[in-house]
């Protein structure tokens, strides 16, 4: 063998740089809009460097072994990022590929003998497939991250608790009443019950697509607990559709006060605090 | 505090704790002649389904003794887990503190005695 393998690759980085920038250019896949060419050749040459300083004619063959741990750090990061960047998949994995086909190239180029070309192209494909499936794995994990983010995020601004009245809470819930959020609307309420010491809340459900009988046992819940701590509790914006499948079901709201809409809900919150709402008497004056 | 007892729990009760809560108040309540009980277990951060099943009881021995129990200051945490153990308390009145479960026993005597007056017109 003339020269191994890793000799090559460190010997050429340049030349491999140029010629993977440019596959990259070249294809159709480039998003220039999510990443300038600079950004791009610095990701490259890092990952490149990365590689030609840790692989050597031993390693080559075992991937798992803690010299590459280097590469696949920035590998990770590189994914990671273009998860958060909106990447897609493809072109997330067409990037690392794309750099298997450079080197192939550049192989192929330097080594003339077909037999040595031929383990050689075999090791680095083993080395650069492995580090596909590193890419693949992270860039799951840094989406996965974004959704995981994102619901926490909608379940954190779908609970609001407002105190609509010296005493009154309102809750409008929006979106589908699942455990996990009740819990959650429940802490929330109950939490603002004591800090305000209000002794009426208001549940609006006019945001809730579809009431089934776990949402209405949840409901329930709800209510009983806001009950322990000595407040009442209303429902309020029950559609037409909600009261239909309620009965249907036969789910038992008859022990709580259910009222059409938000505005009739606090009207009963006044009446039940002794308030009234009035209009001023406006003096009326003749010209 | 006038025709009523007041109870604060400071610390998180154990079964025997309870029972000899329960023993003493129904005793209390018969030795004073109280027409209500104020529980107040705002200092109470756990409970479990004894303990929620001794406040229904104490609730349905003092309405024997003809008196309205009140449970004040319950904590969100343990409201819902006497919800998640499936126990509503029925019965039981509850406030969310102390002054309003005070108006709250004041108001229920005094439907009482305006029922015992409408029984006493009735009569005449």
């Amino acid at each position: 063998m003339a020269s191994s393998v890793s000799q090559l690759l460190k010997s050429n980085k340049a030349r491999l740089l140029d010629l993977w920038i440019q596959k990259q250019l070249a294809s159709e896949n480039l998003r220039d809009d999510l990443m300038t060419n600079d950004e791009l050749r610095g990701q490259s040459e890092d990952l490149i460097g990365a590689l030609t300083k840790n692989i050597t004619e031993e390693n080559i063959d075992q991937v798992e072994s803690n010299q590459f741990d280097e590469v696949f750090e920035i590998l990770s990061g590189i994914s990671l990022a273009r998860a958060q960047q909106g990447f897609t998949p493809r072109e997330t994995g067409l990037y690392i590929f794309s750099l298997k086909e450079a080197i192939l190239e550049l192989l192929q180029q330097e080594i003339k003998d077909t037999g040595e070309l031929l383990t050689a192209v075999l090791k680095i494909n083993r080395l650069l497939d492995s580090l596909g499936v590193v890419t693949f794995e992270t860039f799951i994990k840094g989406r996965e991250e974004v959704i995981l983010r994102q619901t926490e995020e909608i379940s954190d601004i779908s609970t609001p608790v407002i105190q609509i009245w010296e005493g009154i809470l309102a809750l409008p819930i929006i979106g589908t009443l699942d455990s996990s959020r009740t819990q959650v609307v429940m802490e929330s309420l109950l939490q603002k019950i004591v800090d305000t010491g209000s002794s009426i809340a208001i549940l609006d459900i006019s945001g809730v697509p579809a009431v089934d009988s776990l949402v209405a046992q949840h409901l329930i819940k709800t209510v009983s607990a806001t009950r322990l701590m000595g407040a009442e509790c209303i429902i309020s914006g029950i559609r037409p559709e909600i009261a239909q499948t309620v009965v249907h079901l036969g789910i038992d709201l008859s022990n709580i006060v259910t009222k059409a809409s938000l505005a009739s809900a606090l009207k009963h919150a006044f009446a039940m605090n002794r308030m009234v709402v009035r209009r001023l008497e406006v003096e009326k004056k003749t010209f | 505090m006038g025709p009523f007892l007041l109870v604060t729990i400071q610390i998180d009760l154990y079964d025997r704790l309870a029972l000899n809560l329960e023993a003493d108040l129904v005793q209390k309540v018969h030795q004073t002649g109280a027409r209500g009980v104020l529980i107040d277990i705002s200092a109470v951060s756990i409970v479990d389904s004894f303990m929620g099943r001794i406040l229904g009881n104490i609730a349905s021995m003092t309405r024997v003794l003809d008196a309205e129990t009140v449970v004040v200051g319950m904590q969100p945490a343990v409201a819902i887990t006497l919800i998640e153990l499936g126990l509503s308390l029925k019965g039981v009145h509850t406030a969310l503190d102390v002054e309003r479960g005070m108006a709250l026993l004041q108001t229920k005597l005094d439907l009482d005695y305006e029922m015992a007056d409408d029984d006493a017109d009735d009569i005449e």
